[in-house]
């Protein structure tokens, strides 16, 4: 871990220091324990602040939606393979001029998050080592996906009956305090304006009440379904432990079962909502 | 939309239908303006009878329809949500159909994520032709919610505090 550290910084100078870049976004050391914290380096001699080790759970990509970054000539990132798919998925949708980022990727045996267990996405990862950067660093590692692990915990979800299930849901969005840093988290969550702020008309109500927290994580959810690469930011950035990512993975499952597509893999292909095909499912359809 | 849905909820009595000494069933459909929209006239010029709890919505194409539509109508008070359009094949628009079966189908399945009452949820291509087939849909839509009875789960979650 520590010679990628090494190598890392040794980029990141070299970038800077002969301009390719305006600034890296990478990780650092963050303030206890053994949590690493985003941090944005402007100059070669900072870059002794990038680190990289198992604790590098946040995905960066998400900066690249930030105007100070946006504004930016050219940003260099460091990523991880999960990081890059949401970079391809911004990619596809025009979101980013590729020509505007530089990607440091970063192989990557899997992360942890704060309590020390392997996330679900980890387990299920197949790009240990990237297949899509401008610089690499670090060992090949090679990825085993454990292909039972992503949708695994659905299973529960499917066994309920549909009261259960809403019950079930209604208990967990009753935590919700609309913080929206699920929404901050993500990378993929790209709306200057979210329709969760529009107020005239209002969509979806602001206060902590059920009402509103039904609508905004059944809206949250639909816009990212065949969008989001499972990065599981917005599950680790909610302050009161609603597993998001079971929305996230149910419409994941369902894109990849009804349209044959799976989110961050080819920047070149059309997301699975903004195309058709003629014989798509009818059978619902009275 | 100027008032406080609040203040709106209880003005048309939406949010309390355990007030109203008889219950009727209260149906939102979004139909297309070139499709269902047109057949629903045709059934209304052919003096077709059918049971008048249906809340017409006219948009442009099922293409526009957002589910924020329906989130929207069950916040307000709807016991069934129908959204009905053009045949495969004979958009207006060409293909805006073909992109809101894709909508459904990823819609539906969060809807069913979420455990709801997938019975109250109905979509249907109705042609400009086919008068007949909305006053089905909507007979047999209004039996079935009917049947049901109000939406009490979703006004419970609505309504509370």
């Amino acid at each position: 871990m520590s010679d990628r550290t090494d190598k890392i910084r040794e980029v990141a100078r070299k970038w800077l220091a002969d301009g390719t870049v305006e600034a890296v976004v990478g990780w650092e050391r963050g303030t206890y324990g053994e949590k690493c914290s985003p941090v944005l380096v402007r100059t070669p001699e900072d870059t002794d602040r990038l680190l990289f080790n198992d604790r590098c759970t946040n995905n960066l990509m998400t900066y690249l939606k930030r105007d100070p970054v946006r504004s930016m000539e050219k940003v260099g990132i460091v990523a991880k393979g999960c990081d890059i798919k949401s970079l391809i998925g911004l990619l596809q949708e025009s979101q980013v001029e590729r020509e505007k980022v530089m990607v440091l990727a970063v192989t990557c045996e899997g992360v942890k998050t704060a309590d020390g267990t392997v996330p679900v996405k980890c387990r299920a990862c197949d790009v240990k080592t990237p297949a899509f950067f401008d610089e690499i660093v670090g060992d090949k590692v090679a990825s085993s996906p454990d292909s039972e692990a992503r949708f695994k915990d659905l299973e529960k979800l499917d066994a309920m009956t549909p009261a259960e299930r809403n019950r079930f849901w209604r208990k967990e969005l009753d935590k919700c305090i609309r913080c929206y840093a699920c929404r901050q988290a993500c990378p993929l969550c790209i709306c200057s304006r979210c329709i969760a702020e529009k107020n005239q008309p209002q969509w979806v109500e602001t206060s902590p009440h059920p009402r509103g927290n039904f609508s905004w994580n059944m809206i949250r959810a639909y816009h990212l379904a065949g969008r989001c690469v499972e990065c599981e930011a917005c599950e680790t950035a909610c302050p009161v432990n609603i597993p998001l990512m079971l929305l996230n993975r149910a419409m994941a499952r369902t894109v990849k079962g009804a349209f044959d597509y799976e989110a961050g893999k080819d920047p070149e292909v059309q997301p699975p909502l903004r195309t058709f095909n003629l014989d798509d499912d009818n059978s619902f359809i009275l | 939309m100027s008032e406080s849905p609040q203040s709106e909820r209880q003005k048309d009595g939406a949010g309390r239908p355990e007030a109203a000494t008889s219950w009727e069933p209260r149906i939102v459909a979004f139909i297309c303006n070139w499709c269902t929209y047109t057949g629903a006239d045709l059934a209304g010029t052919s003096r077709m009878k059918y049971p008048p709890f249906v809340r017409v919505i006219k948009i442009p194409c099922t293409g526009r329809f957002d589910p924020l539509f329906m989130i929207k109508a069950f916040e307000r008070g709807a016991d069934g949500v129908l959204v009905s359009g053009c045949h495969p094949g004979d958009c207006h628009y060409t293909a805006g159909n073909y992109n809101a079966r894709r909508k459904y189908t990823v819609f539906k399945s969060l809807l069913e994520t979420m455990g709801m009452d997938m019975d109250r949820v109905w979509f249907s291509w109705i042609s400009a032709s086919e008068g007949g087939k909305w006053v089905d849909t909507i007979r047999k839509f209004t039996e079935v919610i009917r049947e049901k009875g109000p939406f009490r789960e979703y006004r419970e979650m609505i309504d509370v505090g």
